[in-house]
């Protein structure tokens, strides 16, 4: 082989594409994606709704076959070895895994024998992962009658059932509260860290991104627009956001211009006392900012300094809000 | 062999699912003994009407709502599979290493279990309203509905996920019925029909099963019809449940 992976390369997926037909004409969905994923990582796949995170994530588990490209996932090939690669991943599709009417042991159970995982081996299993998420006492349930968090759960129990390498999770925490969100996320995390699991996350909330993924890769129209940690990404913002509250409105004209004079600053903005703008390193420029103000003689009441969020992020790279 | 034992363990799910549901199996169980109770005695009470077959009038009935069971068994449970669709379970065994064919297979297993009890109970029921037919015409009107069943349920399950929509299903299904009950002479035999009907008919394959098996309730099993109706009905399923293998295939292109 002379295109070597590295050992520690869990998915490495060059050119994916996929078009749909559609009444209405072709859809690309997703438009040629390259990615590498870590193992021992958990990436977050962010992107607004209708980006293409699920369709590249059903190409990734054998759920939809590329209309161009080729992967690797877990040392197999995607288009040769399908049943190699099922074996070794977990899948927890956007709207869920499991039958409202069926207890919650027979899903886990039959799930597993799927696997060829033995009755007994699967129910030790099922029971041991529904304790660490927090499951205890549903076996004899059944799925519809949980929470929104606890289906999610037992989602995520299914897919790990086999213990996978790598497991695949589609928007995990959409439809949740938030208690149930922060919840989810810890044991999101929890996945990685005590099972060693690689984590695949999709998911169109800038915090969920932010506060679960190692890395990110951004996805928006089908294309991967961006890629790094969330610090990387976030420095490639113009810079921190800074707030300055004035005494009064009247020393306005004179702080915009000390404002304009800081090295980078831009998208200076006035409204009544309040001054706006993005300047880099804004924690090391403040105390110089406000020496020069006082120097012309403006006295700030308030100053305040905000690292960008995922949020300007997304802004800065496609000009639209992810809300959009 | 690992399809067997998919096919097992997919049959055990959707069996112990079906059992769950109490009110369910006492529904399957009380509407075959109904047809043979309120609809039984009507029908036998036409016996003399000319065209009508000789002998005993429920050797005549049964083996037609014995097709229809297999046939409206099978017919409806597209929409099940719509629902575990929806909810994800499709999709979840799909990225399992288990043979397409058996998920299909192990919910069609499931459905034909369940059909052949419902006969069983049908059948006892109207040997008590005065059926009179040898065990060996009962093991093969078994055989017929386990074909049957089995070709229909293989088809909805196809219909269902290849549609995605139960407002698409529910035409469809009820299109196909309609032509498949009045044409196929499960209620009366196409034999009081006027030529025209019975020439329309007999291009209507359920319409020849009904055919053999009334043939093997008079007693007759070395005639051609009853190789006709059953060599039918072992095609008829042998494609079926190849095109719902397809459509489950097809799922992942
Ligand atoms: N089966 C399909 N047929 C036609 N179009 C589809 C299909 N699946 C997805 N799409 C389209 O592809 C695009 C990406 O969809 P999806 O991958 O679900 O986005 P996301 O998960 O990021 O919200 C959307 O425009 C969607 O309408
Ligand atoms: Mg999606």
């Amino acid at each position: 082989m002379t295109d070597q992976i590295s050992t520690d390369t869990i998915i490495r997926a060059r050119g994916l594409k996929r078009t749909f037909k559609t009444r209405g004409g072709m859809v690309e969905a997703v438009k040629g994606i390259d990615l590498t994923v870590e193992r021992g990582r958990i990436v977050g796949f962010l992107g607004p709704n209708g980006a293409g995170k699920s369709t590249t994530l059903k190409m990734l588990v054998t759920l939809l076959t590329p209309t161009e490209g080729q992967a690797t996932v877990v040392g197999c090939d995607l288009r040769n070895d399908p049943v190699g690669v099922r074996r070794r991943i977990g899948y927890v599709a956007q709207n869920g895994t499991t039958s409202p009417e069926a207890k919650v042991g027979l899903e886990i159970v039959s799930h597993a024998e799927l696997y060829g995982i033995p009755r007994a081996e699967a129910r030790r299993r099922g029971e041991e992962l529904l304790g660490a998420f927090d499951l205890d006492g549903v076996w004899t349930r059944t799925c519809g009658s949980l929470s929104g968090g606890q289906r999610r759960r037992l989602d995520i129990v299914m897919g790990l059932i086999h213990r996978p390498e790598l497991v695949f999770l589609d928007e995990p925490s959409t439809g949740l509260d938030p208690q149930s969100r922060a919840n989810l996320w810890s044991h999101i995390r929890g996945v990685r860290d005590r099972l060693g699991t690689t984590v695949f996350l999709t998911t169109h909330y800038m915090d969920e991104a932010d506060s679960l993924s190692d890395n990110l890769l951004v996805i928006d129209h089908g294309k991967i627009v961006a890629e790094g940690t969330s610090a990387d990404l976030k420095s490639r913002v113009r810079g921190d956001a800074m707030t300055l509250t004035l005494r009064s409105p009247d020393q306005m004209p004179g702080a915009v211009a000390v404002a304009q004079a800081v090295a980078g600053a831009g998208n200076v903005q006035s409204e009544g006392n309040v001054l706006r703008f993005q300047a880099p390193n804004g924690a090391m420029v403040l105390p110089g900012l406000i020496r020069d103000l006082g120097a012309a003689g403006i006295e700030p009441i308030g100053a305040e300094v905000a690292r960008p969020t995922l949020e300007d992020v997304f802004l800065t790279l496609t000009g639209r809000s992810l809300r959009d | 062999m690992t399809v067997l034992r998919d096919t097992w363990i997919v049959f055990k799910r959707a069996m112990l699912l079906s059992l769950q549901n109490p009110a369910w199996v006492i529904i399957g169980l009380i509407q075959p003994i109904l047809y043979i109770v309120l609809f039984g005695p009507l029908l036998t009470q036409m016996a003399n009407v000319p065209g009508f077959p000789p002998g005993n009038a429920w050797n005549v009935f049964v083996p037609g709502i014995l097709v229809q069971l297999g046939i409206f068994g099978g017919a409806f449970v597209g929409f099940g599979i719509i629902s575990e669709w929806r909810s994800g379970v499709i999709d979840r065994m799909m990225v399992t290493p288990a043979a397409r064919s058996a998920l299909i297979a192990g919910r069609v297993l499931r459905d034909v279990v369940v059909l052949l009890v419902q006969s069983v109970v049908l059948i006892a029921v109207a040997i008590g309203f005065g059926l009179d037919v040898p065990v060996s015409a009962l093991l093969l009107a078994l055989v017929l509905v386990t074909l049957l069943g089995a070709a229909f349920s293989a088809l909805s399950y196809a219909a269902g996920l290849a549609l995605k929509s139960e407002d698409a299903l529910a035409p469809l299904l009820n299109t196909l019925a309609l032509p498949i009950v009045l044409l196929s002479g499960i209620l009366l035999p196409m034999s009081m029909a006027p030529m025209w009907l019975q020439h329309v008919s007999d291009v209507v394959p359920f319409k020849h099963m009904v055919d053999a098996l009334r043939a093997i309730f008079q007693g007759q099993i070395w005639v051609a019809s009853v190789g006709i109706g059953f060599g039918l009905a072992f095609v008829f399923a042998i494609l079926c449940l190849w095109l719902g293998t397809q459509v489950f295939r097809s799922q992942t292109r």
